[in-house]
C-alpha cells in the first residue's frame, strides 16, 4: 500500500507541476467550449446576436417607410441606414453580411404588379459571398414585410385607387373573358369592402402601422390594415426535465472529453517514455508487482481527470451560467469517464512501440473518437446510421451523459447506463493493456 | 554466501544471450562483472534484479529466490541502473522519497534514510533542488542514493560512471568504498578495467553469454603468459637480425612491430632492465621506453580475442 501511495503522489505532483500540460488539458478546452458554447446557442438568457445589415432607403413613399420600419423592429436584425454606394463599400469590405435596397416607387409598382403580376420592380440586395445563410435569412424576412405592407397598401382603406386603376385596365364587362371576369368580381367585391374600412376609419382612425414583425402580436395589427399576414404564429417551449438548455454545457462536455483523453495520451506517452529512459525497469525493480505499478498509474490518471472535468465544470458554471441538474450522476458519469480515460493511456503505453509513433496514431484515434462521440458537432447532425454507429463509441455514451445530467436534468438514472458504458470499456481497455505488460515482462 | 547464481540461461528467440551462467557474491565481497557489449552482461544483471525471468537456473538471495514482481528478495538488492532513474521534475528528496517508498518505507524512517542518503552522497544541501539544474556527476550520485535507502544487502551498480568527469567519478568512487567499508556487497559492472580493478575483489569475465573466468584479480593475472609490458622507439626500422634476437631473450613472450616502435611483452617487470641493455648495444639509438604492468583489458583480450569496447 505504501508503494501505491508513493506511485499515484509520485503522478499527481508530477502532473500539476508541469505547466505545459495544465495550460493543455484545462485552459485550452474552457477557451474552446467558450467558443464552441456561444456558436451553439450559449446561454439564451444572455441574449441572441442580431444580424447587421445595411437599408439604403430610396423609396420615401408610405410604403417604403412601413416596409423599412418593419425591418427596424425585427428582433433578429440591426439594421443601419446607408447611401447605396456606401452600402456596397461596407458589403464588400466586410463590414456588413447584407444590404438592402429599396429604390425609388417601389411601394407603387410592387402594389401594382401584385395581380397582374407584370413589371415587377427590382430590389437589389448586396450580400457578402461568405454569407449565404444570412442573405436567405434577410430575404425571408424581407419577403415577410415586403407582402404585409404591399397587400396592406392593396387590400386596405387606403388601396382604392389601386383597386380602381386594376378595374379600369379590365375590358368592358361584356367583353371580358372568364378570367377576367372573375377577376372584376373580384375587384369590385374588393373595392366594397375597402370602402367599409374607410368609413369605419374615418369613426376611428386607424393606429399606424409601427411594426411589421412576423410575432403573433403584430399579427392582429396586419389583419386590421387588411394586408396579408403570416397565417400562423409559433408557440416555441424549450423542452428538457431540467434546467434551461444551455449550449455552453455540451459545449464544455465535447471539449472536456477530448482533452481529458488527451490527457489519457501523455499518460500512455509518459509510460513508454519511462520505459524508453529505464525509469519503468527501475521502478520493476522494487518489490512492487507490475498490477501495482499499472494500478497506480491507472488510479492516478482518473485522480487528474476527474479533477480536470470537475474544474473545466466549474468554470462553465461560474461564468457561463452551466448548471448540473444531479450531482451525483455528474460525478459518478465523470470518475467512469476518468477511469476508461486511464485504461486508454494504459492501452496505449502497451501497444505503442515508440513514443513517437504511439503518440501519432492515439492522436488521431482520439479525434475521430471525439468526432464520432458528438464533441464537435452534436451528433444528432450525423445521418441515421451514423448514429447507430457512434453507439459503440465510449465519448458518444461520455458526452451524452453529460448533457443528460446538465441541461437535460435527466437525475441520477440518465447517467447510469453512460456510467456503465464507460466502466465496460475501462475494464476492457485495462485487461487487455495489462495482458500485454505481463506478456511482454514474460518473454 | 550472499548471493548464488546457478546455471541461468536467457534466450531471445534462437540467440541464446546468457547460457549457463553461474557465480557467487560473498557477503562483504565486491565482484566485477565484465564483458564487451552484447557478452549478456545486462541481460545476466536484468536477472538478478528481478526484471526479466530466467529460461532455467536459480538465483537466490540470502537463501530466497529472486523473481519478478513483488519478490522478497527484492528488499535486499539495491539497483544502480546504467540510465538515470531519476524524475527530472521532481526534487532530489521527492524523487528519494518516492524510490524509498517502493520499499516500503514511510513517516520517520523515510525521512531519516533520505537525509543519511543525502548525505553519503554529498547531496545534502541540493535536496530540495530539481536534478535537472544537477551536473551528470551529481545526478549519477543521486541515482546511487536512490538505490541505498532501504539499506539493502546487496547493491548492484550497472556502469555508474557513464557520461561523468574524472572528477565526479572520485566522488562516487569514494562513496563505493565507504559501502565497502560498511561490509555491504556490491556487483559492479563496467567498462572502464581500471574502476573494476581498484573496486573488486572478484572478477567475472563474461562474452557470449558464458563465464570465461571467475577469480581474483591476482589469479587472473597469473593465467596471463605476459605480466609486464615494454614499449621502445627506435631511431631505425628494426632489422630482422634484431628482432629474432630479441625474441630469444630470456623473459620476452612477444613481440608487436609498429614501424620503428615495439611492443614487447614480457614475463615480468625486472625482465625489462636485461632487455633494454641488449637493445642499447645493437646499434639501432634507443629514442625512447616505458614499462606497463599487464592490465585487465589484456587479460579480457587474451581470454575473448577481443577488445573489451568492441
Amino acid at each position: 500500500m505504501t508503494a501505491l501511495i508513493a506511485l499515484i503522489r509520485k503522478d499527481l505532483v508530477r502532473y500539476l507541476r508541469d505547466k505545459r500540460a495544465l495550460m493543455l488539458h484545462l485552459l485550452m478546452p474552457v477557451v474552446l467550449a467558450a467558443f464552441f458554447g456561444s456558436l451553439f446557442g450559449g446561454n439564451p438568457d444572455a441574449g441572441a446576436s442580431k444580424i447587421d445589415i445595411g437599408l439604403v432607403l430610396q423609396d420615401q413613399s408610405p410604403v417604403g417607410q412601413k416596409i423599412a420600419a418593419g425591418l427596424k423592429a425585427e428582433a433578429t436584425l440591426r439594421v443601419t441606414e446607408l447611401r447605396a454606394d456606401e452600402a456596397q463599400a461596407q458589403v464588400r469590405a466586410g463590414k456588413l453580411p447584407v444590404a438592402v435596397v429599396i429604390p425609388d416607387g417601389f411601394g407603387q409598382t410592387a402594389a401594382d404588379a401584385l395581380f397582374s403580376g407584370r413589371n415587377k420592380p427590382q430590389l437589389p440586395v448586396y450580400y457578402d459571398p461568405s454569407q449565404a445563410t444570412v442573405l436567405a435569412m434577410v430575404k425571408g424576412l424581407l419577403t415577410q414585410h415586403v407582402m404585409q405592407v404591399t397587400t396592406a397598401s392593396v387590400m386596405g382603406a387606403q388601396g382604392t385607387q389601386t383597386t380602381e386603376r386594376y378595374l379600369a385596365d379590365l375590358p368592358a364587362i361584356d367583353k371580358r373573358n372568364a378570367g377576367q371576369a372573375q377577376l372584376g368580381e373580384f375587384l369590385d367585391g374588393l373595392k366594397k369592402f375597402q370602402s367599409q374600412r374607410a368609413a369605419a376609419a374615418t369613426a376611428a382612425p386607424a393606429s399606424a402601422l409601427t411594426s411589421a414583425s412576423a410575432s403573433a402580436a403584430a399579427a392582429p395589427a396586419d389583419a386590421a390594415q387588411g394586408g396579408m399576414s403570416v397565417p400562423f404564429s409559433t408557440s416555441d417551449q424549450a423542452l428538457s426535465s431540467g434546467p434551461k438548455y444551455n449550449g455552453y454545457a455540451h459545449s464544455f462536455a465535447g471539449m472536456g472529453v477530448q482533452f481529458i483523453l488527451f490527457m489519457g495520451i501523455d499518460m500512455g506517452i509518459g509510460i513508454l517514455l519511462a520505459r524508453q529512459l529505464g525509469i519503468w525497469n527501475r521502478l520493476l525493480a522494487a518489490p512492487v508487482s507490475l498490477p501495482t505499478i499499472l494500478l497506480a498509474r491507472a488510479i492516478s490518471g482518473a485522480i487528474i481527470a476527474t479533477g480536470l472535468m470537475c474544474a473545466m465544470f466549474a468554470c462553465a458554471m461560474l461564468i457561463f451560467k452551466v448548471q448540473i441538474a444531479s450531482a451525483a450522476g455528474f460525478i459518478g458519469l465523470v470518475v467512469c469517464f476518468g477511469l476508461m480515460t486511464a485504461a486508454f493511456g494504459l492501452f496505449i503505453a502497451a501497444f505503442g512501440k515508440t513514443p513517437e509513433a504511439a503518440r501519432g496514431i492515439a492522436v488521431f484515434a482520439t479525434l475521430i473518437l471525439v468526432m464520432l462521440g458528438g464533441a464537435w458537432v452534436p451528433s444528432f447532425i450525423f445521418p441515421e446510421w451514423m448514429q447507430k454507429l457512434t453507439l459503440v463509441v465510449p465519448t458518444r455514451w461520455a458526452i451524452d451523459g453529460l448533457d443528460a445530467v446538465t441541461w437535460r436534468g435527466l437525475g441520477l438514472d440518465g447517467a447510469l447506463l453512460p456510467m456503465a458504458v464507460q466502466l465496460g470499456f475501462a475494464l476492457v481497455f485495462g485487461a487487455v493493456a495489462v495482458w500485454k505488460f505481463l506478456k511482454d515482462q514474460q518473454r | 554466501m550472499l548471493l548464488n547464481v546457478e546455471q541461468i540461461s536467457k534466450s531471445y528467440g534462437v540467440r541464446k544471450a546468457v547460457d549457463g551462467v553461474s557465480f557467487k557474491v560473498q557477503r562483504g565481497q565486491t565482484v566485477g562483472l565484465i564483458g564487451p557489449n552484447g557478452a549478456g552482461k545486462s541481460t545476466t544483471v536484468a536477472m538478478l534484479c528481478g526484471l526479466l525471468r530466467a529460461d532455467a537456473g536459480r538465483i537466490t538471495l540470502d537463501g530466497e529466490a529472486v523473481g519478478q514482481g513483488a519478490s522478497a528478495a527484492k528488499q535486499k538488492i539495491g539497483f544502480v541502473p546504467q540510465d538515470l532513474a531519476l524524475y527530472d521534475d521532481l526534487s532530489a528528496l521527492e524523487n528519494l522519497r518516492l524510490f524509498g517508498g517502493l520499499y516500503g518505507l514511510k513517516g520517520q524512517p523515510l525521512k531519516e534514510r533520505c537525509a543519511y542518503a543525502l548525505a553519503l552522497v554529498n547531496l545534502a544541501d541540493r535536496a530540495t533542488e530539481l536534478p535537472s539544474s544537477f551536473s551528470g556527476g551529481m545526478k549519477r550520485r543521486l541515482n546511487i542514493a536512490a538505490a541505498l535507502l532501504h539499506d539493502p544487502q546487496l547493491l548492484i551498480l550497472d556502469e555508474p560512471t557513464v557520461g561523468v568527469d574524472p572528477q565526479s567519478r572520485n566522488a562516487i568512487f569514494d562513496t563505493l568504498e565507504a559501502l565497502q567499508a560498511q561490509g555491504r556487497s556490491l556487483i559492479y559492472t563496467s567498462h572502464y578495467m581500471e574502476e573494476v580493478e581498484r573496486l573488486a575483489d572478484h572478477i567475472v569475465i563474461i562474452d557470449h553469454g558464458k563465464v570465461l573466468a571467475d577469480e581474483t584479480p591476482s589469479a587472473l593475472y597469473q593465467r596471463l603468459p605476459a605480466q609486464a609490458a615494454l614499449h621502445v622507439e627506435l631511431a631505425g626500422e628494426p632489422s630482422a637480425a634484431l628482432l629474432s634476437g630479441l625474441q630469444a631473450l630470456d623473459g620476452v613472450t612477444g613481440i608487436q612491430r609498429n614501424g620503428a616502435a615495439l611492443d614487447i611483452a614480457l614475463q615480468a617487470v625486472p625482465h625489462a632492465a636485461p632487455v633494454l641493455a641488449w637493445l642499447s648495444g645493437q646499434g639501432n639509438t634507443l629514442l625512447h621506453f616505458s614499462t606497463a604492468r599487464t592490465s585487465l583489458e589484456n587479460i579480457f583480450l587474451n581470454l575473448t580475442g577481443r577488445s573489451l569496447r568492441d
